[in-house]
């Protein structure tokens, strides 16, 4: 069976959310290894296990829309 | 070899010993399911002045819903369905939900909230949240003993994680059900059952030295413990209530992340030089990260807009868990200072029914 095609989703406020076939590896090439089918990468930058979110996003109270953001510099 | 090993497992995943009744409630269904499955007798169930509080409740209650699960053990298989324990049990629901609706205060604009911002919605009853925080205290400045009795506490719901959850499938379709799966897969170790969640935690209890037989505990679990578990079969088994399991389930996951990293922090601390210590808050710290995200905006935020008429519950199940897990760290926190511990006593457990 082949694995579904892989999806990004930005979840607001939280992780990239990464589903279907997917391969994580570090700029040398070398597999980061997941552990699970469904992976949610940091987006915040605080995270202590990164590439993955730990939920670190909460404490420093990250935001973020989950669409694409307009490019304008906050208020 | 494997015939052994599964053996062993399912030895340990049944519970060993009926609990000691706490009172006349618990004392008359422990005693009535010695018997064949058949008619419960008369039960009386007073209006308890704290439903949440109540030992004998909160037991008899636990030992209805058990019956759902794993069993009891020496009881009639047939009581799971017997009308007139189902009668009492609904009387111990009204009871607790009664006690829940008034310990939640829920505002009349849960209602309004729309699908779309129902993950906004869930993470402000989380920030909300006033409680003290066990994990903050148990990473800065707990005690080996008092991890341990965090363990035991917990054990009533880790060693049947997942399984209240479950119930919600059924009564599911489409996006959010897709969502729960995902979610539930994880927790039952992806099809390998030495990851099952409910598995880590009991290797956890065995690197601490702890006894992991399910339900090997519960005699000294106090109401206020039970209650948190009670809250989650009650929501589970009830399809009215599907709303609340997935309200549940979305904050307790929103909840989960942060609080796992400093139970590990912990557990490596205190505990042994033994993987198995920190495995299962360091998987949890992982793990609730990604279910995080899938439990508050595709299945919660999915169910409202499948069911808009649900969005109230599902914020309700939210704050129902702030409101009992708030009350059970503030128990054991309580306790903690005071140099005490909130597990009941073997003397306070007879001392209850006499």
């Amino acid at each position: 069976m082949s694995e579904p095609e892989p999806t990004i989703t930005p979840y607001r406020d939280g992780p990239l959310v990464v589903r279907g076939g997917f391969r994580l590896v570090d700029q040398e090439g070398n597999e980061i290894e997941a552990g699970r089918d469904t992976v949610a990468l940091c987006r915040c930058g605080r995270s202590r296990i990164r590439p993955f979110c730990d939920g670190s996003h909460q404490i420093v109270r990250f935001r973020a829309p989950s669409a694409r953001e307009d490019g304008r510099a906050d208020p | 070899m494997t015939f052994q090993l599964s053996f062993v497992t399912e030895e340990a995943a049944l519970m060993q010993e009926l609990p000691p009744p706490r009172g006349e409630m618990s004392a008359a269904l422990l005693a009535a399911q010695r018997n064949e499955a058949g008619g419960l007798g008369p039960i009386d169930v007073p209006d308890p002045a704290d439903a949440l509080a109540d030992e004998d409740l909160q037991l008899a209650l636990y030992c209805c819903y058990e019956l759902h699960y794993r069993g009891l053990p020496g009881v009639d298989e047939r009581w799971e369905w017997s009308p007139s324990l189902l009668e009492l049990r609904s009387l111990l629901e009204e009871r607790f939900e009664h006690a829940l609706n008034e310990a939640v205060a829920a505002p009349n604009s849960d209602g309004d909230v729309d699908w779309s911002e129902i993950d906004i919605a869930l993470r402000s009853i989380a920030d909300d949240d006033e409680a003290p925080s066990l994990s903050q205290h148990l990473d800065r400045d707990g005690t080996l003993e008092q991890l341990c009795e965090f363990l035991i506490h917990r054990s009533a719901y880790q060693l049947k994680e997942a399984d209240p959850h479950s119930w919600a499938l059924p009564r599911l379709s489409g996006r959010p059900k897709a969502a729960l799966v995902e979610i539930q897969a994880d927790e039952y170790g992806g099809g390998r059952p030495e990851r099952m969640h409910a598995r880590l935690f009991a290797d956890a209890m065995d690197a601490f030295g702890l006894d992991s037989h399910y339900g090997s505990y519960i005699e000294r679990l106090p109401a206020v413990t039970l209650a948190t578990v009670n809250l989650m079969s009650l929501f589970g088994l009830h399809r009215r209530r599907r709303g609340a399991i997935v309200g549940h389930l979305a904050l307790f996951e929103m909840t989960s992340s942060v609080p796992n990293r400093r139970y590990a922090n912990a557990a490596r601390r205190l505990g042994p030089d033994d993987p198995r210590a920190t495995e299962f808050f360091e998987e949890h710290v992982e793990a609730d990260a990604v279910h995080e995200s899938v439990a508050a905006v595709d299945l919660a935020g999915g169910l409202a807009r499948d069911e808009p008429g649900l969005t109230a519950d599902i914020l309700f199940g939210a704050r129902a868990v702030v409101a009992l897990d708030g009350l059970w760290s503030a128990a054991l926190l309580d306790a903690w200072d005071k140099g005490d511990t909130a597990l009941l006593s073997t003397q306070e457990v007879a001392g209850v029914v006499t």
